[in-house]
């Protein structure tokens, strides 16, 4: 494969499907449910358990694979990123039982999101009140007691927590300590099905932006989970000092965060959906006002408005193809940690200063409420701080360019 | 389908070409920079790897192999090793590209033999102009119908101007207000070239030019689109840019696990580490979007905003990463024994270059 900017007809054909489900079902309960924060969207909720579920058109012929999805995932937060993070699927619950589970698992855990049922949810719940991108200081407990795991504690910040947790059919992955003796080597991630006595829905957040989407805080009091809900190997291994298998002791832990090297891809994706819909916008509306921006020009003569939006269209592709690279070395099969960091980094902060921006240049009706502009500046910053902060991902970033150990550079 | 792996051949092209900076580009660099001149070894063996041959036309004994993907593969590789003899090694397609684009059958007959020689042949392109607002698109320079030929009056900058060659190509605006290139021989009746000292590119002579009624046959007229020229040379500098940008990067990078302070190596510090961090990410960004621009002009699609908002991009991460790297490097940055100085007066360079190099 030469270096190609081309989406195959597939990933066309996906761009134009999911832009019209945005266009159509998203954007007109858009501004509905940013002010009806914790109610459930209906419209969109049941409109995509019945109809949006099915894949997008496709014709015979190769696929884009991991970039595909992130077109879906940039055109349906194009839409709106808060309905996004509240579709019925299994979501980021959904990626660590089917990266880390066995085909029992998954059959058990994900059949009821293919299913005719009612719609159901997935979430993962990792962040804690005193842990959040140390992921690896978290304080609830999984104890085996017979059959069982036993789990007490605290999370928040669970995406999709409200449906995962409460509606039948849905589940949540939830990360807890086997041994905190064994630091990162005793963490684990348990399924627990939606209504399990224990897991309590305290209640929602209430957020700056992507009010649509259910921000979870859920407490595990003696919660009970069958053994066969435990994602991956119950073994810990503990350090052993002066032993050489130190590194494997901790392949349990960085096996789950190398989920994110799938997962931030995607995010980023979704960010830069976001500040398409503001550049969009602007540029519509800037036109509608004769102005337009002269690539022929020399730079001297460009006013600050093209100057502006000039770089507001620099930096959303710079995002995008960062994040196409990260996505196509996951069809490459090739290690992409370092990527997809880059990606998530450049693309939170990127689209934050985008829809900023746009805010700016549209002057008074960018601030109102009767547009959508105001609340895409709203949700977009939450993409520089979920998945990773831009700091944990410059961390890793520099870690990866520098090669150092985490120990090197904390 | 969507990917951004080299094919197996530019992987060895590029391979080659860093060897060639790495081996033979960057030893020389700082000596050339203080000295004011250009290697001539160096610029010989760059000729016979035939970095600008292999895009001429197969017609004039080229090698047929245009792509600007490929030719910005190789722009950023050169300008890692030195911009200034990157763009002295490019330079033979400042008149050969133009001509192999836009010349008559007589006129790529007649001059592009002459870059595919034995030997290297600079070549020498009048674009930009010495005034505020210089507008590549709009020159102020004019060509003016006189019998069956033309004069051209006004002023040019930044004009390549290494010995070996006895023509420039000069853009001028004609009468109906579109612009055109003409041939021009260095020793033609008045044309006065005076040597510029710029504050970096310090190895590559450049003149300003002055054309003062400057008489050409009308043989000499080149049908050139001058946004296509401008939209080839954005995409060259773009990926040169990004060239810089990294060789900026990677200088400051190494220093920064070489030096110590307070008992460990400056780059176990976050505030230098996260500022590493970040101009990787940006270098990796402008590099994409420089192939994003050169991939449309390879498919024969206009690429004009693509290669200008590259551009603008890269002028801003290029000139962020060389003071980033001039940062990390303190002191040792500001002295001319390290090279992050030079990167920096290179660096800004972009802001006033315009088809420097082409693709």
């Amino acid at each position: 494969m030469p270096i190609s900017f081309e989406p195959t007809e597939n990933t066309r054909l996906a761009r134009e499907h999911f832009r019209k489900i945005a266009q159509e079902q998203m954007r007109p309960v858009s501004r509905k449910y940013d002010e009806q924060e914790h109610d459930l969207p209906r419209e969109w909720v049941d409109w995509y358990w019945k109809n949006g579920r099915g894949a997008a058109p496709r014709v015979d012929g190769p696929a884009d694979g991991m970039v595909q999805v992130c077109v879906q995932a940039e055109e349906l937060c194009w839409g709106d990123a808060g309905l996004y993070l509240r579709t019925p699927s299994a979501a980021l619950g959904g990626a660590a039982v089917a990266a880390a589970g066995t085909p029992e698992q998954k059959e058990r855990f994900l059949a009821s999101f293919r299913s005719d049922g009612h719609p159901v949810w997935g979430a993962m719940a990792i962040t804690e009140p005193s842990a959040g991108s140390d992921a690896a200081a978290i304080q609830t407990t999984a104890t085996a007691d017979g059959d069982e795991y036993v789990l007490n504690g605290t999370k928040i910040f669970c995406t999709a927590g409200e449906g995962a947790s409460q509606v039948e059919g849905g589940f949540v992955v939830v990360w807890a300590t086997l041994d905190k003796s064994a630091g990162r080597a005793g963490i684990k991630s348990f399924v627990v099905p939606a209504g399990t006595p224990g897991m309590k829905l305290v209640g929602c957040e209430k957020k700056l932006g992507i009010r649509a989407s259910d921000t979870a805080t859920l407490v595990f009091e003696d919660c009970r989970v069958p053994k066969e809900n435990l994602l991956g190997s119950a073994e810990v291994k503990k350090r052993d000092a002066g032993a050489k298998g130190g590194k494997s002791s901790t392949k349990g832990f960085k096996g789950a965060m190398a989920t994110f090297d799938a997962t931030r891809p995607i995010v980023a994706a979704m960010a830069v959906g976001v500040g398409q819909a503001a550049l969009d916008y602007v540029v519509e509306a800037l036109a509608a006002e004769g102005v337009t921006v002269r690539y022929d020009a020399p730079p001297e003569q460009l006013t600050a408005v093209e100057r502006d939006l000039m770089r507001m269209e620099a930096e959303l592709q710079a995002a995008r193809l960062l994040t196409w690279r990260a996505a196509a070395m996951m069809n490459r099969g090739q290690a992409n940690n370092l990527e997809a960091s880059m990606a998530k980094a450049k693309a939170g902060l990127a689209v934050t200063e985008i829809t900023q921006k746009a805010v700016e240049l549209l002057g008074p009706p960018g601030y109102s409420c009767r547009h959508l502009v105001e609340k895409w500046m709203r949700d977009a910053k939450i993409n520089d701080i979920y998945e990773g902060t831009q700091q944990i991902n410059q961390l890793i970033v520099a870690r990866r360019i520098l090669d150092y150990p985490s120990s090197m550079l904390r | 389908m969507i990917d951004f792996e080299p094919s197996e051949e530019q992987q060895l092209i590029v391979e080659t070409v860093r060897q060639f900076a790495a081996n033979e580009i960057r030893p020389v660099a700082r000596d050339c920079e203080e000295s004011g001149k250009l290697p001539d070894g160096v610029l010989a063996h760059a000729h016979e790897l035939g970095l600008v041959s292999n895009a001429l036309p197969e017609a004039q004994g080229g090698g047929g192999e245009r792509s600007a993907v490929t030719a910005a593969l190789v722009a950023e590789e050169l300008a890692w090793g030195d911009l200034a003899i990157a763009l002295a090694v490019l330079s033979p397609g400042l008149v050969a590209l133009p001509l192999a684009d836009f010349g008559s059958d007589a006129q790529r007959a007649e001059h592009l033999p002459r870059y595919l020689g034995e030997s290297y042949v600079p070549g020498s392109l009048a674009l930009v102009e010495p005034r505020f607002g210089s507008d590549p698109f709009r020159p102020a320079a004019t060509a003016r119908r006189d019998g069956d030929g033309f004069v051209l009056d006004g002023r040019k900058c930044l004009v390549p101007w290494q010995d070996g060659d006895d023509v420039v190509l000069v853009v001028a605006a004609e009468e109906d207000g579109g612009a055109a290139g003409f041939l021009v021989p260095r020793g033609q009746e008045g044309l006065g070239a005076t040597p510029e000292r710029n504050m970096g590119i310090r190895a590559l002579p450049t003149v300003e030019l002055g054309l003062d009624g400057v008489r050409v046959p009308a043989s000499a007229r080149v049908a050139l689109d001058v946004a296509a020229l401008v939209t080839r040379g954005r995409v060259a500098l773009a990926a040169m840019g990004v060239g810089v940008a990294r060789a900026a990067f990677e200088t400051a990078r190494d220093y920064a696990k070489e030096r110590e302070a307070f008992g460990a190596p400056i780059a176990t510090k976050q505030a230098i580490a996260f500022k590493l961090a970040d101009m990787a990410i940006e270098i990796d960004a402008a590099r994409l979007l420089a192939w994003e621009a050169a991939w449309r002009l390879d498919r024969g699609e206009d690429a004009l905003r693509e290669a200008t908002l590259a551009y603008d991009q890269v002028r801003r991460v290029a000139l962020q990463a060389a003071d980033g790297a001039v940062q990390v490097l303190g002191g040792h940055g500001y002295i001319r024994d390290y090279l992050p100085e030079m990167h920096l007066r290179n660096a800004r360079g972009f802001a006033a270059f315009e088809a420097l190099a082409l693709t």
